[in-house]
């Protein structure tokens, strides 16, 4: 069975503004997908559709995550489910300390499960490794979530949530935004690390660049709401040489 | 959200009209000549309760009491409360559990009395005493009684004026120059019964020059039970002391409470004052701060958790007399249901208050579309060379904080409760003492956590 399956995803905005003009995307375990587009092509739109966000309607298709209907479930819910979003743009949440926030959704997600949570040791040393790993000084844990982090520091944290949570999908929205060759070059491999056979993922880019670090299987193009063309990974290499303007003429057209 | 800037106007004579006047009336008539004092006095408690019978119960066209019309909200005056009885004093020995496992000093005043045999009154520290108010009425203390609401705006104010009439017990603490006291004093007011009543405490601390102490009140009593309280404590600080205080309002679901504190602060001064607000179905908390000497450092903050249909005033008047201190007031109200928080912050700077740097801000976060928060703030300032200002903010939670917590796998009551947590945190977290300082924030996740 696949992972995903988007199926003629439709979706509006207030104002019943189309966003998604007919997704469809399968994602099998294993598999890292890239999706690549231009500004305001909708992509952020589909993560958010994908992860439950507030303010869009589905107009049309389905969306299944190991075969149950992603879209009739609360974001938490898709979260325990194995789904997980990396944002664009991480929130800042003054007041939670981010250990409790780390703490709160691990435990969280087992107790949906029915696993037992963490004991505080466990806790405190999967967190430990894992920061260490992507170079998280751990006294930026100790500080509210995101709050005075530096944009790097925010993505950085981002695949922490994401390497502790272990999702069966995870989606990244343009974690290559905002960051420098190194930062970059730790977050992808904080990715790598977690490519697995069962586990499946969904890079979402603007530019090529990341994907030099985070080797895809599939490369899509989206375009204006829809994926428009698929290839393997040359393809991002062909779009990164021609840009975007093939596609324009082919909507206009 | 309401934000208004207004001068206070004062009120004209008014014949007492409404049920509750007439009952106020003959309660004073009926036990003005049995009140404990010197002749001093009972001059003075005369003359309280003529500014009441000027002006009646505060309204809402009485400038300071404007969203708090005490008039309306009283709709009759109880019988005043009789000392309570042997199931009330047990009652009274269990009460103040909201610090329990906290190391502190109990003094326990029930229905309005003193209750020695219930309060922890052996080996105090060295340089503090603790006394009750009705012996040093009684023995006619001349210090006393001269201490008692010197502090001149307030004692226009018609509530702490019935106060001041109809005061009869409550605890005198005072701690001698340079004298140190770890433990914080917990003031342990209840209201234990058995039909509603009405409950007038007047409590006085006197803190020595250099003096260190933490003093803690708490109020409650039963719920859905409609007893009335009128509680005072004047607070006089001396040079280079540091105090804290922390007044917890969990009063039961039925209650009218009307708290005045007055401080006067000398210079040099360390003070850290903490409103909060819980219980009670309507509660006004009035603060009377002046700041008579240079450097001193002053931190207000409160704390309301409010559903239902309670309402919460926190009114502030920070009276800067002397210049070159600094105040800061953060106040937060958390509002569920059809509740009403009101803060009223006033700042006065006078003209011989240079260097005055004043930061005043509240916020309200409203959980329901028919929660209501009200601000007023008011600067009113005399001198030229000072840095004042005040901000105000009401909103509800964060939807797109929300959704970052929810799409990590937290429910959507957990992740409320988080955001709650965090946004009163702010104005608990001034609490300097640890333990103090969590037993409020486990009332606050208690009061989160019945939410449904
Ligand atoms: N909540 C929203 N309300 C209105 N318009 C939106 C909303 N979210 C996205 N859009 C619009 O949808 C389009 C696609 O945005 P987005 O999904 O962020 O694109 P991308 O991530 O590909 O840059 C843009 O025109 C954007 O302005
Ligand atoms: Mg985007």
């Amino acid at each position: 069975m696949s992972l995903l399956e988007i199926k003629n995803l439709q979706v509006s905005v207030e104002d019943d503004r189309q966003i998604l003009r007919g997704v469809n995307l399968t994602v099998n375990p294993g598999e890292v997908h890239a999706i690549m587009g231009p500004n305001g092509s909708g992509k952020s739109t589909l993560a958010h559709v994908l992860s439950g966000k507030d303010g869009y309607a589905v107009t049309g298709g389905e969306v299944l995550l190991d075969g149950a209907d992603l879209l009739a479930m609360e974001p938490d819910e898709r979260a325990a489910a194995g789904l997980f979003l990396a944002f664009q743009y991480p929130m800042e949440i003054p007041g939670v300390a981010t250990m409790t926030f780390l703490r709160t959704a691990m435990n969280a997600q087992r107790k949906k499960r029915g696993e037992a949570e963490l004991s505080t040791p466990e806790f405190m040393k999967r967190v430990r490794e894992e920061a260490a790993k992507l170079s998280i000084d751990p006294e930026m844990l100790r500080r509210p979530v995101n709050v005075g982090f530096s944009g790097g520091e925010k993505k950085r944290n981002e695949v922490l949530q994401m390497a502790l949570l272990q999702p069966k999908l995870a989606v990244l929205d343009e974690t290559d935004s905002g960051l420098d060759i190194d930062a970059l070059k730790i977050a992808a491999e904080g990715v790598n690390r977690l490519r697995s056979p069962e586990r499946g993922m969904i890079v979402i880019t603007h530019y090529q660049r990341l994907l030099d670090h985070i080797v895809p299987d599939i490369v899509h193009v989206f375009f204006n709401g829809r994926i428009v063309r698929t290839g393997g990974k040359e393809l991002a290499h062909e779009l990164e040489a021609k840009g975007y303007a093939d596609y324009e003429q082919e909507v206009a057209a | 959200m309401q934000t208004t800037m207004s001068k206070p106007q004062s009120s004209g004579p008014e014949a007492l009209t409404s049920e509750a006047e007439r009952q106020i009336a003959a309660a004073w008539a009926g036990v003005k000549d049995h009140l404990p004092g010197p002749a001093p006095l009972t001059a003075r408690r005369e003359a309280a309760f003529r500014r009441f019978e000027a002006a009646g119960l505060p309204h809402r066209r009485v400038e300071e009491w404007k969203y708090t019309d005490l008039r309306a909200l009283m709709r009759d005056a109880k019988p005043l409360a009789q000392p309570p009885g042997e199931i009330g004093t047990v009652r009274a020995r269990a009460a103040g559990a909201v610090l329990a496992g906290v190391d502190v000093r109990r003094i326990v005043i029930a229905d309005g009395v003193l209750l020695k045999e219930a309060s922890d009154l052996a080996d105090l520290e060295p340089g503090l005493s603790i006394g009750s108010l009705a012996d040093a009425l009684g023995s006619g203390d001349a210090e006393v009684t001269s201490r008692l609401g010197a502090q001149s705006p307030a004692e226009k104010d018609v509530a702490f004026a019935l106060n001041t009439a109809f005061m009869g017990d409550g605890a005198v603490i005072r701690l001698a120059p340079g004298a140190t006291v770890a433990r914080p004093i917990h003031l342990v007011f209840c209201f234990t019964g058995p039909v509603p009543a009405t409950v007038f405490t007047r409590s006085l601390v006197e803190v020595g020059a250099g003096a260190t102490l933490t003093l803690v009140e708490s109020h409650e009593g039963p719920d859905a039970f409609d007893y009335q309280v009128n509680t005072a404590l004047d607070l006089v600080v001396g040079d280079g002391a540091t105090v804290d205080h922390v007044k917890i309002g969990t009063e039961g679901s039925a209650a009218l409470h009307v708290a005045t504190l007055t401080a006067a602060l000398g210079r040099d001064v360390t003070f850290r004052g903490m409103v909060f607000a819980i219980g009670g179905a309507a509660v006004r908390n009035q603060l009377f701060v002046r700041c008579d000497g240079a450097h001193t450092n002053l931190m207000l903050a409160g704390a309301t958790l409010l559903k239902g249909r309670q309402h919460a005033d926190a009114t502030l008047v920070l009276d800067h007399a002397i210049g070159g201190c600094q105040s800061r007031e953060l106040f937060k109200g958390v509002l569920d249901g059809d509740s009403r928080s009101v803060f009223q912050g006033k700042i006065v700077v006078r003209p011989d208050a240079q260097k005055t740097d004043g930061k005043m801000s509240s916020h309200a976060l409203l959980l329901s579309e028919t929660a209501e928060a009200d601000h007023k703030p008011e600067l009113e300032i005399f001198a030229d060379d000072v840095v004042c200002g005040h901000g105000a903010t009401a909103g509800a939670l964060d939807e797109d904080l929300k959704f970052y917590l929810m799409a990590r796998g937290i429910p959507r009551k957990e992740a409320e409760t988080l955001l709650i947590q965090s946004f009163v945190g702010e104005a608990i977290d001034t609490v300097a003492h640890e333990g103090i300082r969590e037993a409020l924030s486990a009332a606050a996740t208690r009061w989160l956590e019945a939410r449904q």
